[in-house]
């Protein structure tokens, strides 16, 4: 009876591994797979451009106030703690420093993913429910080279664009809060900004960063959308694992691109 | 929502998006300071003790920025480090400039200071500054602030002795 338990236990461990790196695998073939056939998609740009409007431009309120909000945030925050050790002049370094290396490609990731992540995999699952996918096949159409490679560049353009409007926006309003409302010096809030933010260790790494995000995120949507099963049901639990995979990859690969980056600095 | 106005928005968007990366790249980043391809020379110095003094640190004189620490090293010969600075073609040092370790604020980070000397010959890429002067470190003056109270201290001891 033991020996049984066991031997039900080990087999059911088993399958959930073979299952998900069968999936992972099917994952990276369908990237590999979408990365070649996207000639069409760059050759006949405007596919392309309307997936850039759909997923960018759509997203700009959501992110442009949020950048807002999370800069003035840390504005009130830091300068509360700052101003306890007397170093309120380092608030501009607070504020950008934060923004640039992590909450901006962090932030506008998560937000990038539910927002249009989210919808990205409930269009491309109904298309197929609805058997528009396999419509196209029967047209000689490859629906990932229509359908699919067009979603994937739109997002993989999209996101570097927002995390560094997100950024700008949030040093913005760190200014707005810091300078004009708590009375921080504008001189030093910016001088100090810019002696201590590097372009290419800070800004450029932030810039990686969201292009890493960019992709992993599009990635998610358009597999789990393409993969979803071709129900109302299916659709929805799909829907749901693109936010969740996401923001859990987003997170996790945050952390990875972070120890490479920034813990080496010191000893150069 | 017809094709033309699609396009725009993109493009506003895209435009917005590299007028953001200017943005932090010009007003938040200076790109304009010392980046490693202006034209600069490279002099070297050695420290006893350089104290928290890390690469990228500024190198001031007269409290302006003049340069920039590229490269710290030991010297297993002499026990003592070895500071590689860059500094601008547009400021020029006599070659009898002391270099100093200072700290900017009392937490503050800690950067070269330069101050001229009289030479009429100037510095050349390559060349050592010989006059330096290392970081102050807290223990050291604590412990000499101590020796010199102990050492005031006792003669005053001995006397009722005497």
């Amino acid at each position: 009876m033991r020996v049984a338990d066991v031997r039900a236990r080990l087999e059911r461990l088993g399958s959930s591994v073979t299952f998900h790196v069968l999936r992972l695998g099917f994952a990276s073939r369908f990237l590999a797979y979408l990365v070649v056939h996207s000639g069409t998609a760059l050759r006949r740009f405007r596919l392309t451009t309307a997936e850039i409007y759909f997923a960018g431009v759509l997203s700009l309120i959501i992110i442009l106030v949020s950048g807002m909000f999370v800069g003035m945030v840390l504005a009130l925050q830091g300068y509360e703690t700052l101003q306890r050790f007397g170093a309120s002049e380092s608030l501009g370094v607070l504020v950008a420093l934060s923004l640039v290396r992590e909450l901006g490609p962090v932030v506008a990731g998560l937000l990038f993913a539910s927002r249009a992540g989210s919808a990205i995999t409930a269009e491309i699952g109904l298309m197929k429910a609805t058997e528009q996918l396999s419509a196209m096949e029967m047209m000689a159409v490859d629906p990932i080279a229509r359908v699919v490679a067009p979603r994937f560049w739109g997002g993989v353009l999209s996101m570097p664009l927002l995390a560094v409007l997100f950024s700008a926006m949030g040093i913005f309003g760190g200014y707005v809060v810091g300078v004009q409302l708590i009375g921080v010096d504008a001189g030093a809030f910016w001088s100090q900004m810019q002696a201590a933010v590097d372009l290419r260790n800070d800004i450029l790494n932030g810039v990686i960063k969201s292009v890493v995000f960019g992709i992993a995120v599009t990635w998610i949507a358009v597999f789990e959308g393409y993969d979803a099963p071709p129900t109302a049901e299916g659709v929805s639990r799909a829907t749901t694992r693109t936010v969740v995979t996401s923001s859990l990859a987003i997170l996790f690969l945050d952390f990875i691109l972070t120890a490479l980056m920034f813990t080496g600095g010191n000893h150069q | 929502m017809n094709r033309s106005t699609i396009d725009l928005w993109v493009g506003v968007f895209v435009v917005a998006g590299i007028a953001g990366l200017l943005f932090l790249a010009l007003k938040v980043g200076n790109l304009a300071s010392f980046s490693s391809s202006s034209q600069t020379y490279q002099v070297q110095a050695k420290f006893a003790n350089i104290g928290g003094l890390k690469v990228r640190g500024p190198v001031k004189s007269a409290g302006v920025v003049v340069g920039r620490v590229t490269d710290i090293r030991f010297d297993n010969e002499s026990y003592e480090a070895i500071v590689t600075i860059n500094l601008g073609y547009e400021y020029q040092f006599p070659r009898d400039t002391t270099a100093k370790i200072l700290t900017s604020g009392i937490l503050g980070e800690q950067y070269v200071g330069l101050e001229a000397g009289g030479d009429g010959v100037m510095l050349k890429n390559g060349d050592r500054l010989r006059l330096t002067q290392s970081a102050v470190v807290l223990e050291n003056l604590i412990s000499q602030f101590l020796f010199n109270k102990a050492a005031e201290g006792k003669p005053e001891a001995k006397e009722p002795a005497k």
